[in-house]
Parts: C-alpha cells; sequence; structure tokens
C-alpha cells in the first residue's frame, strides 16, 4: 500500500444522511473476483439512468467534480453491508478520503485497510463544507488535522495503529503474523 | 470493580493480545464462516504470498448469496444463468479445495444461507468468537457468541492468522420488559427497537438485548433480533445463554456431546452479565405496548406501526426523498396501500419457524391475483423440515412459489429481483434503494404481515387473520 501522509484536494459534496454501501456499490456488481475495475460501478443507481447514460443532475457528472479526492457526505455513511467492494469502489473512482459528522463501523475499518481515509469532523466543520462545495481542503493525517480553504483547522480522531500503517505504507497482516508465537501460546492454553 | 458484561467475559477470554494505545487487540476466532462473494479476494491474497489457512478446522464454507434459488437450477442440470455469479461459485469451490476448507456445495443437503446453517448444526456456541465477511453475523449473538461481519481484507487476516485486530467497542443494553402481544413478533420487536435508537445509534457498540420480553423469545426469534443490530449500526448484539439455547443445541451434530456437553453447559450458564455491570449506554422498551410494524421509507429506521400514518416530514430532506423514491406521502396510512410482490426468507426471517408462521396466515387461503408470493428457506434443512410437515404443500395451494435456499430476493444479485417501481413487502432486513432490485420499494415486515399481504394484495395487519 502507498503511504499516505498528505492529502489536498477539492471536495466533492453529497449531503444525504445514511449513504448505504448498497447505493455506494450496488449488489449486483458483486460478482466480481478481484478488487479491481469498481469506479465505474460507483453510486451507479444514482449515477446512470435507466439506459446507462450519466444522469447530469448527480454531483458526480457534473464538472467541478473532476479529480476531487476528498467526498464530503452526510451523517453514518458507509451504513449497511460489509462488502469491502464500497471503499474499493471509491479508491478506484479516485477518492481517498470521506468526510463525515458519522461512518459506520464496517466501512472505517474496510477504509482503513485499504488507504481511504474516514474523517469524521465536528458538525460546525461539516456544515461549512456541506455550504461550501468544491472547497480546496487539506487533510494531514500526521498531525490529525483538516484545513479549511479559510485557514480554520479542525483535529479528527483515526485509530492510532491504522494511522501508522498508512503514514508507512505498512498492512496489517505483518503485524499479526509477528504475532505468531502469542497465537500459538493461546492455542495451546485454551480449552478445547 | 464493578461487574462485567456479557459482552466483557466473552472479549476477555479471547484476548491473545490485550489492546495498548497504539495497538488494537488481537482477538482470536473461534469460528470463521465464509461464503462466494465476499472470499474470492482474501483467499488471492493468501495464494499471492504463499500462506495456508492457518485454522481449516475452525473455518466452514457455503453458497447463498450469488447463487439461484429455482430447483430445476439447483438439481436440475440447468446451469446458473449469471455468469459472474456461476465463476463465484466455481471459484469457492476451487479454493476450498485447494485450502483444504469444508464446503457445502450446490446440491449439499446442509446447504443454505452461511447465518441460518451454522445454528442449525450446532456449530455456533455460546461465549465463541465467530466473523464472516458479512454483516448480519451479528445473527449468531442469539447464543451469547461475540459474532460480527468483517470486510475481505479481515477475512484474509482470519484465514491466515486466525485472528482479528480489534479495538474493544463499548456496550449499549437493550433492555425489554413485557411480552410480545399476539401476532407481534421479534421481527416488529427488532424494527421498533431500531425505530426508538435509529439507524446509527449502535455504532460504536455491543448491543445486548436483556430482559423478560427476550427470555421468553426462541432461538429463531433471538436470531432474528440479533440479526439486525446491525441494522442499528451495532457490529454486534448479544443476549446471554440460558436453558433455551441449551434446549436448542443439545444433540445438534456439532453441539459437544456426552461428559464434553456437560462441561460446555457449566461454562455457558457463567456468559451473562453480572447484576452490577455498566453499559456505556442503555433504552428500555416495552415489548407488551408493541403492534406489526412496517417500514415505509429507505432504511430500516423509517418505521411505524402498521396501522399508523406516515410522519409529516415538514420539509427534512433526507425523508422527502425517501418518500418520494417510495411514492408515499407524510400523513399516508400505510394499510390498504397496494403491493406487488411478497418475500418470505432471508437470514433474518427464514427459518422454521417463520415458515409456519406465514403458513399459519396462508393455510387455505390464497395469494390476490397480480401478487407474487416467493418463499425460499433460509437452508435447505429448512426446507426438508418444511416440507415433512406439509408448510410446502400448504405453500403451492397458495399460490406461492416455494423455492430452495439462498439469499434470494433480500440482496438482488442471483437472478431473483423486484421490477423498478414494484412494491415488495419483505421479511428481509434492508429497504435500501435498490436493494431488492434497481427502482424496487421495499416495505419490511413480519412473516405474518408478509403473508397478510400476500392474500389482500396490499399492506395488511395479519391479527385479522390469525
Amino acid at each position: 500500500m502507498e503511504p499516505i501522509r498528505q492529502l489536498r484536494s477539492t471536495t466533492v459534496v453529497m449531503a444525504a444522511t445514511n449513504i448505504d454501501t448498497d447505493q455506494i456499490i450496488p449488489a449486483r456488481f458483486l460478482t466480481v473476483t478481484t478488487k479491481l475495475g469498481l469506479g465505474k460501478s460507483l453510486f451507479a443507481d444514482w449515477r446512470y439512468g435507466a439506459d446507462g447514460a450519466p444522469n447530469p443532475a448527480f454531483v458526480l457528472n457534473q464538472p467541478a467534480a473532476a479529480g476531487s479526492r476528498i467526498l464530503v457526505a452526510g451523517n453514518n455513511f458507509g451504513c449497511g453491508s460489509s462488502r469491502e467492494h464500497a471503499p474499493w469502489a471509491l479508491l478506484d473512482y479516485g477518492f481517498r478520503a470521506v468526510v463525515s459528522t458519522a461512518i459506520a463501523d464496517i466501512f472505517a475499518g474496510n477504509s482503513l485497510k485499504n488507504g481511504l481515509l474516514p474523517i469524521v469532523v465536528d458538525a460546525s466543520t461539516h456544515t461549512w463544507l456541506v455550504a461550501n462545495p468544491a472547497a480546496e481542503v487539506r487533510i494531514d493525517l500526521e498531525a490529525q488535522r483538516l484545513t479549511l480553504p479559510n485557514g480554520v483547522a479542525t483535529s479528527f480522531p483515526i485509530e492510532a495503529f491504522a494511522r501508522h500503517c498508512l503514514m508507512n505504507g505498512l498492512d496489517e497482516l505483518g503485524y499479526l503474523e509477528s504475532k505468531r508465537a502469542e497465537i500459538e501460546a493461546y492455542e495451546r492454553a485454551r480449552p478445547a | 470493580m464493578s461487574g462485567r458484561t456479557l459482552f466483557d467475559k466473552v472479549w476477555t477470554l479471547h484476548e491473545v493480545v490485550a489492546e495498548s494505545p497504539d495497538t488494537p487487540a488481537v482477538l482470536f476466532i473461534d469460528l470463521h464462516l465464509t461464503h462466494e462473494v465476499t472470499s474470492p479476494q482474501a483467499f488471492a491474497m493468501l495464494a499471492e504470498r504463499r500462506l495456508p489457512v492457518r485454522r481449516p478446522d475452525r473455518t466452514l464454507a457455503t453458497l447463498d448469496h450469488s447463487t439461484p434459488t429455482r430447483t430445476e437450477q439447483v438439481f436440475g442440470g440447468v446451469p446458473i444463468k449469471l455468469d459472474a455469479a456461476a465463476r463465484q461459485v466455481q471459484l469457492l469451490e476451487t479454493n476450498a479445495a485447494a485450502f483444504g476448507i469444508e464446503l457445502f456445495g450446490m446440491q449439499d443437503a446442509r446447504r443454505g444461507i452461511v447465518h441460518v446453517i451454522s445454528p442449525e448444526l450446532g456449530a455456533t456456541q455460546p461465549g465463541m468468537t465467530i466473523v464472516c465477511g458479512d454483516s448480519h453475523t451479528s445473527t449468531h449473538g442469539a447464543f451469547g457468541a461475540l459474532a460480527f461481519g468483517i470486510g475481505s481484507t479481515e477475512v484474509g487476516h482470519v484465514f491466515a492468522t486466525q485472528c482479528l485486530l480489534q479495538r474493544k467497542p463499548k456496550t449499549f443494553a437493550v433492555n425489554v420488559s413485557g411480552r410480545l402481544a399476539r401476532g407481534v413478533t421479534a421481527k416488529d420487536l427488532i424494527l421498533a427497537i431500531i425505530g426508538r435508537i435509529g439507524v446509527s445509534g449502535g455504532t460504536g457498540y455491543v448491543l445486548e438485548y436483556r430482559g423478560e420480553a427476550i427470555s421468553a423469545l426462541s432461538m429463531e426469534e433471538r436470531m432474528t433480533i440479533c440479526n439486525m443490530s446491525i441494522e442499528a449500526g451495532a457490529r454486534a448484539g448479544m443476549i446471554a445463554p440460558d436453558e433455551t439455547t441449551f434446549a436448542y443445541l443439545a444433540g445438534r451434530p456439532r453441539a459437544p456431546k456426552g461428559a464434553a456437553w456437560d462441561t460446555a453447559v457449566a461454562a455457558w450458564r457463567l456468559l451473562v452479565s453480572d447484576p452490577d455491570a455498566r453499559f456505556d449506554a442503555s433504552v428500555d422498551i416495552d415489548a407488551s405496548t408493541l403492534e406489526p410494524m412496517i417500514t415505509y421509507g429507505t432504511n430500516p429506521g423509517m418505521v411505524v406501526p402498521i396501522g399508523a400514518a406516515i410522519p409529516l416530514t415538514h420539509g427534512d430532506a433526507v425523508n422527502d426523498k425517501a418518500l418520494a423514491y417510495m411514492n408515499f406521502h407524510g400523513g399516508d396510512v400505510m394499510l390498504g396501500k397496494p403491493i406487488d410482490v411478497v418475500f418470505i426468507g432471508s437470514c433474518t426471517n427464514g427459518r422454521l419457524e417463520d415458515l409456519q408462521a406465514a403458513a399459519r396466515i396462508l393455510k387455505g387461503r390464497k395469494v390476490a391475483p397480480g401478487v407474487q408470493l416467493l418463499i425460499v428457506p433460509g437452508s435447505q434443512q429448512v426446507k426438508l423440515a418444511a416440507d415433512a410437515e406439509g408448510l410446502g404443500d400448504i405453500f403451492r395451494a397458495a399460490g406461492a412459489d416455494w423455492r430452495e435456499s439462498g439469499c434470494s430476493m433480500c440482496l438482488g444479485m442471483n437472478g431473483d429481483t423486484v421490477g423498478a417501481g414494484k412494491y415488495a413487502v419483505s421479511t428481509s432486513n434492508r429497504n435500501f434503494e435498490g436493494r431488492q432490485g434497481v427502482g424496487a420499494r421495499t416495505l419490511l415486515a413480519s412473516p405474518y404481515t408478509a403473508a397478510a399481504s400476500a392474500v389482500a394484495g396490499k399492506i395488511t395487519d395479519p391479527r385479522e387473520m390469525l
């Protein structure tokens, strides 16, 4: 995984609350056997009409969305299924961070393991971001700080070990494997 | 020091390494369930790194999500229509053989929805940690197990190490007093709970369902409750094991036998929250006041008693969007709204008792003209048991389509879908936009309500037919 420390990008705003993983990537696209190529199906039912043509009213189909790597979303983003296809699709499309006031647990965990930053900010920062689409925002993972274009900065929480792995481009399996002796000892000591 | 919760006890028993400020806990996983949709990328990771599955003996695979439910496709040699789904099935067969994992294949009598087959085998047991690449793994918490859904990267972690890195979640007591009234089911109770705490009310927590109403539930009803914990945002829901739990497990193929059974039950009896245990949050609900519930919007928290009207939104954008999708309006009465499809099945309500409930309504009645009723058993064992007591005959006589097991119309990725703009009363767990098919409009309800609505061709209070 590529290390990630800083991110600077304009935002795309999807203010709806409770955007679930079936919207992010509908189940009919889960018949894949790799992680690749899901970006074209991201938000498929909102992004394309019944004829498959892009829906011009949808935010990702508007010129201002081009090149954005930060998605600002309403509360409880990523609720629903455990499909890791959701962060895979967001990453494949080009997003590297999701900013909301709350992000669903399984989605947030899956995102951290793939280099998509799940960033939870306070309500006033979020309100500003929603009111100012396409704002250029800076995210500093090391300082755990998100800075608005007006210079106002806010700190965000992120699990310490996941942050360490993201900043150094490590994956968590290496750490788990380094605990082999402890795992073996646990298995030996465990009642059958 | 205050007492410990059920969750605390199960968590502590599985800590290989405790968490620190810098590192999450290394948690040992007793049982890893897997299926064709979320495992391919995890097996590919193992192959890439030349790693084996560390504990095939603690891993169980089935086919459920993308598989067809038509008998001729499961048993008759008619191929799976969806090429991609056929590839996934084939890939799990190949991977299971290559990594030495037990797989219940397409025609195996033990196959079914992953969260239905593990309990019926007795593989799900109190005090276990159980994971699966599926958010409804919370189902197994009904046995006092700590069970939660994981993504495919974590599926790979468990394959490789039988462990997961986890931060300890907070605890949330859901205290349910009283008893459910006649015609009001566990499904109605969990929908009411989600309506109360909201679809993100459980985020960061493990729920423990407690109280008189919970103790009175059967194991299958408890599974319905724990199944939908994730719809409140909680990764896991738990119910302390008791005599009902032990009676359900006794004699099941993979439950302990003989002296080992006695030892196990003695240990399981300790898996209750101490009287002085403290929870980080709680809610109190009186089951006796509840009525059959039905959703009207596009998440499971948008729910009302079946006799009620849809709340007025007063310009709330989220509600307006949901109602526009459903083509409903604030103030509309739910009863009497016409429907097109009824789906009875899923890991939420696809077990034998759910089918018995549906049959109670359907016996001697007919599905309304123009309505499609699809009944899909949660497992092949459920199908056998239902047929043995004549439920299949009742369903067919009523005009229902009685299928083979699978996730089916719950998630519209296997050929069973609801058409665009159609209304489906469904016993499944999610009424998200497009969940059951592009443009499909889902109304979540109990098997009673689903069956009664199929007969009437409109949303119907099942108590009229009981």
